[in-house]
């Protein structure tokens, strides 16, 4: 029996010190008429042998394929220790750590992970992770609403530049509390939040402007215009941010006079491979004054019965299992053994490792972007600096480049088309440091064919 | 043995009510909530210029093992919040009917205070409720 | 145990580095006015450094792997390491969300059989495995029931009634939500109280949230007269799959006439806890719900695989994840029911009540007392030391921590907040008799030193790491991020 160590013997001493006669006796609190003694729609069991072969040849299936999407997900070389240390028994088969003096490794981890996403945003403090960067929009515009007292409004600009997936599901997760997210417009020549189109709400109650940067068309935002803009009008600032860019760009903390209230952002990038979306981790930093409103788990450090350093869990009278249907989130967890690995991925890197990576990051897009915009019929879309990510506009629909592409066994890049009809034919492209010239070589080759074959048709 | 000062009013949930001189009131938790609580570590005291509805959530008080929200006994405008909690919220534990009053209250004028308890009443609550 | 280790900012020595991990120096365009002014304060230390270092903190902590972990209400059984090798395919793991889905039909036809299988144990008539925890998945199903009431005119549905021994994310769900939480008692027998639910039922009923078997480690015997109640008043039933553990195989969700149902993947379906994720929460509904399920669901045209959003199901309550939920986690799962199989699914429930009523017979027999007395066990049971800490003055809190010291982890304590001095204790099918009556022994040796030598109880642990912690230091003393010297 997988992964049940009973024998015969066992069971009947068992049964017998329980006083029943079989373990089907053990269920006879459940209704007759509601049982069932079987499970059809499972097939049946199969050893690790079978497993592994059945698993690889569907991971074969899919094969290796060289990738140009980001759109909110980024393909970064993982450290070899970083696995192998996050998939250790006593990491990865642990629970949360209510038992504070059976858990000070998670707990130490979760105060180093904290402290490094506070150190990289500038902000005081940080939680110990949610789910993903997308729930993590959402959670601080709900947070936001708790900590801005003298906004009634309950209403959150919201940039069109922000990545559309962020901002459904920020609608999807704050409806019941009847938030108004309301959208900003992008300039079209630089593809950023236009401070000018913030005018209109002078004056209004304004919870909250949410600023990505750098923005889902990979553009850098005037920070500083749009941080200064809603310290004026009392609006509290959300910045969503990329964590690698942090390395080069003006942290949260320090935009405007006094910086963001909240940062978050997807902390993928950090050591935790792209598998097909997640699972991910989630980052939150905010001020300390906003540290109540704060959801999710926080470790932090105190002093044992004998005086000496110790971690735990704190501040949790905010959460769930205290104060129930008043609690700040219904969020239990946090993305434990993910943050782990973002964590040890950060010590490896280090701030000089860091800075290389964001680097060559903005030096491989702007290649990839100048090669690509080399071929007829493709141009950038927007002017001004960006990171990693850009805007490619096409004479003609992309979708089915991207298909004739991806039989190549390249992943050009992703097509907004759904998202920005506006934009015309355009996809979103991404080179990280994992790009070596020959790649973006092969891509741009790839696709000169692809645009000469229908040239010649 | 719980404290329960007999110049004081109480309500069922808890909290404790003063009468001042020049007829405002002084409102905190009683002995027995500091006590079952247990040690504080945070108090949220409403602003002054605010203005309650009796029954209205007004305060919050935050040990390790529990948050409960305060309720105002009385209806009317917040006079003023115990400013030193926001550092020491330990004083609603070392002094939960002294330097431990959470707010300050001017009542409104049909601020009812029929349904607030006498020590006694309180105390005879407390022995049913154990 | 370990006893300490520094931070891994203490390591730090400027200009050091894991230089095999940084890519070569390259020349970056930014601005000046964006850029930023002062490195970050990360750690400057050799990867050497970094391995000893988290290695050893691996070392001050218990994990499945280590300990007996009965910790009820959580499933903490062991985490078969081929459902991690399954996840850990290169191929798996390389693969972009928004690649197309024809360079993913391996994943997709994994995901699918996911789908299919959880359908089929839960009785449910559809699945999502999108929500990324069983908070989301939670709050997937009451936002979903919202979405049912209004899509039927039926706006003044705004209540959801929760027993009093609910896990605390119930009520924290539903008021995310913006709905009201009416809280209904459980009878001292455990059941839910039937005149109660009457005295809440209304036509501002939304719905109910039950786990079945409960919290309190008893099987919901009036389930089929509650699901009459609450459908006749015009409420949904939610099932709350913490406890799913226990009736695999054995009964289905479906068949209780729930609505709607959130799986925990890292309980039932053995996904790795990770020290506090990651989860997931994958949902299941009953035909009611089926137009509002969060989307991206997959679906399957023939021999091939797509994802199904929202122009499919345009009353879905829309995304929860930024892609499509936590695909690595949901692989292992998969890799869990393939491997075990209908018949080892059925044995979960069959061996996780066998060790659970074993151990509250031993326990009982050696003069602790259930909650619960007279009932049976369900995968989980729940023993009260209010007696212990009446005559000896130790709580639940000290034998958990005296526990430690025994070699095992401490169930769950003081919750469900109903039952004082409480130890919800969940042994799962995992473990092995030899295993179950050693920690039998371990309780009993508590409570004979606490008879002799209480002191040394109430002072436990004193073999971990650190001993107690001062949490209330923790929280008037905020130190929740190292910051640097200079700084």
């Amino acid at each position: 029996m997988p992964y049940i160590p009973h024998t015969d013997a066992d069971v009947h001493a068992m049964l017998d010190r329980i006083g029943a006669s079989s373990i089907d006796e053990l269920f006879d609190e459940i209704p007759r008429e509601l049982r069932v003694d079987s499970l059809p729609g499972v097939p049946a069991a199969m050893t690790e042998m079978e497993l592994m072969r059945l698993a690889a040849e569907r991971a074969t299936q899919d094969g290796h394929v060289l990738n140009f999407i980001g759109a909110g997900a980024y393909e970064h070389h993982i450290p070899a220790p970083v696995w192998a240390l996050a998939t250790r028994g006593e990491i990865y088969s642990a629970y949360t750590p209510y038992q504070a003096e059976a858990s000070q490794g998670t707990l130490q981890i979760m105060y180093e992970y904290q402290s490094m996403i506070a150190g990289l945003t500038a902000m005081d403090v940080s939680n110990a992770s949610l789910y993903d960067g997308a729930s993590a929009l959402a959670e601080a515009c709900l947070m936001a609403v708790r900590a801005h007292r003298r906004s009634q409004s309950a209403r959150i600009l919201m940039p069109a530049a922000v990545n559309p997936v962020w901002r459904q599901v920020a609608r999807a997760i704050t409806e019941g509390q009847h938030l108004k997210l309301e959208e900003l417009p992008f300039d079209p020549r630089h593809g950023i939040t236009d401070p000018k189109s913030l005018e209109r709400f002078a004056g209004q109650d304004i919870t909250a402007l949410v600023i990505q940067q750098p923005n889902y068309f990979g553009q850098l935002e005037d920070v500083e215009a749009l941080t200064q803009w809603a310290r004026a009008n009392g609006a509290l600032v959300i910045a969503a941010v990329n964590p690698v860019a942090l390395a080069l760009l003006t942290p949260p903390g320090e935009w405007g006079v006094g910086g963001a209230d909240i940062a978050c952002g997807d902390a993928q990038p950090f050591g935790v491979p792209l598998s097909s979306g997640g699972p991910y981790v989630g980052f939150m930093a905010s001020r300390m004054e906003h540290v109540r409103q704060m959801p999710g788990r926080i470790a932090g450090r105190t002093l044992d019965a004998e005086g000496r350093p110790g971690f735990t869990l704190t501040l949790q009278a905010r959460e769930q299992h205290i104060r129930r249907g008043k609690a700040t989130s219904n969020i239990c967890t946090n993305q434990g053994l993910l943050m782990t690995a973002a964590t040890i991925h950060l010590a490896l890197l280090g701030p000089a490792g860091l800075e290389r990576v964001a680097r060559a990051c903005v030096a491989r897009t702007q290649e990839l972007v100048a090669a690509l915009t080399r071929l007829d019929g493709i141009r950038a879309a927007f002017a001004g600096p960006r990171f990693h990510e850009a805007l490619l506009q096409f004479d003609r629909p992309v979708a089915p480049l991207l298909e004739a592409l991806a039989a190549e066994g390249i992943i050009g890049g992703y097509d907004v088309s759904r998202d920005y009809p506006e934009l015309g034919h355009a996809m979103l492209i991404c080179a990280t440091e994992t790009r070596t010239p020959a790649d973006l070589e092969r891509y741009a080759q790839a696709l000169r064919r692809l645009l000469d074959r229908a040239a010649a048709a | 043995m719980n404290e329960i000062p007999s110049d004081l009013r109480y309500t069922k949930s808890h909290e404790w009510i003063r009468t001042l001189p020049d007829g405002s009131v002084e409102i905190g938790i009683t002995d027995h909530a500091q006590h079952s609580l247990g040690d504080m570590v945070f108090v949220e005291v409403p602003e002054a210029g605010r203005m309650l509805a009796a029954g209205d959530a007004c305060a919050v008080v935050e040990s390790v093992k529990a948050a409960s929200d305060v309720y105002s006994p009385l209806g009317g405008e917040v006079l003023a919040g115990n400013a030193l909690l926001a550092t020491q919220p330990e004083l609603i534990n070392q002094d939960p009917y002294g330097q431990g009053w959470i707010m300050r209250l001017k009542p409104g004028a049909d601020a009812a205070s029929a349904a607030l308890m006498t020590s006694a009443a309180y105390q005879a609550g407390l022995a049913t409720e154990s | 145990m370990k006893k300490t280790e520094p931070l891994i900012f203490e390591l730090s020595q400027s200009g050091r580095g894991a230089t095999a991990q940084h890519p070569a120096a390259t020349v970056a365009d930014i601005p000046v006015a964006l850029r930023r002014r002062r490195p970050p304060p990360l750690p400057e230390v050799s990867e050497l450094q970094v391995v000893r270092h988290y290695t050893r903190l691996s070392q001050m902590n218990f994990g499945i792997d280590t300990h007996f972990y009965p910790l009820g209400s959580c499933t903490m059984k062991y985490n078969p390491r081929v459902c991690n090798s399954v996840a850990m395919q290169p191929e798996f793991l390389g693969r972009h969300p928004l690649a197309p889905a024809a360079t993913g039909q391996g994943v997709m036809a994994c995901l699918f059989e996911l789908q299919e299988m959880l359908r089929d144990v839960t009785g449910m008539a559809g699945v999502s495995l999108t929500p990324m925890a069983g908070a989301q998945g939670e709050f997937a199903g009451v936002a979903m029931i919202r979405a049912y009431h209004r899509a039927h005119g039926d706006t003044a549905r705004t209540e959801i009634i929760v027993p009093d021994a609910a896990h605390g994310t119930n009520p924290a769900t539903a008021s995310m939500c913006g709905m009201k939480v009416r809280e209904i008692a459980s009878l001292p027998n455990g059941d839910v109280d039937l005149a109660a639910l009457d005295a809440v039922l209304s036509p501002a009923t939304a719905g109910i949230m039950l786990t079945n078997p409960s919290t309190l480690g008893v099987f919901e015997r009036h389930i089929a007269e509650i699901e009459r109640k609450v459908h006749a008043a015009g409420g949904l039933l939610y099932y709350d799959g913490a406890n799913l553990n226990a009736i695999l195989g054995k009964a289905r969700p479906g068949d209780m006439g729930f609505d709607v149902i959130h799986m925990n993947l890292h309980k039932t379906f053995s996904t790795p806890h990770g020290g506090g994720g990651p989860g997931s929460g994958a949902v299941g509904v009953g035909p009611r719900l089926l137009p509002y399920v969060p989307v991206p669901v997959i679906g399957r045209d023939g021999d091939r695989y797509r994802w199904l959003d929202e122009r499919d199901l345009p009353g879905s309550i829309g995304r929860l994840s930024g892609f499509m939920g936590n695909t690595g986690v949901l692989l292992r799962a998969w890799a869990y029911m393939r491997i075990l199989g209908a018949a080892g699914l059925c044995r979960v429930a069959e061996f996780s009540t066998l060790n659970a009523n074993y151990l509250l017979a031993r326990l009982t027999e050696a003069g602790f007392d259930a909650a619960y007395p007279g009932r049976r066990a369900s995968h989980e049971f729940i023993i009260t030391l209010k007696r212990q800490a009446r005559e000896q003055g130790v709580t639940a809190m000290d034998f958990a921590k005296r526990l430690l010291d025994h070699g095992y982890h401490a169930p769950t304590t003081y919750f469900p907040l109903l039952v004082p001095e409480c130890l919800l204790i969940e042994p799962t099918e995992t473990e092995t008799l030899e295993e179950l009556d050693g920690f039998v022994a371990a309780l009993v040796a508590i409570r004979r030193e606490s008879e002799s030598d209480a002191a040394t109880v109430k002072s436990a642990p004193h073999t971990m790491p650190v001993r107690r912690l001062d949490d209330v230091r923790a929280a008037r003393q905020l130190d929740i991020a190292w910051k640097p010297a200079a700084a």
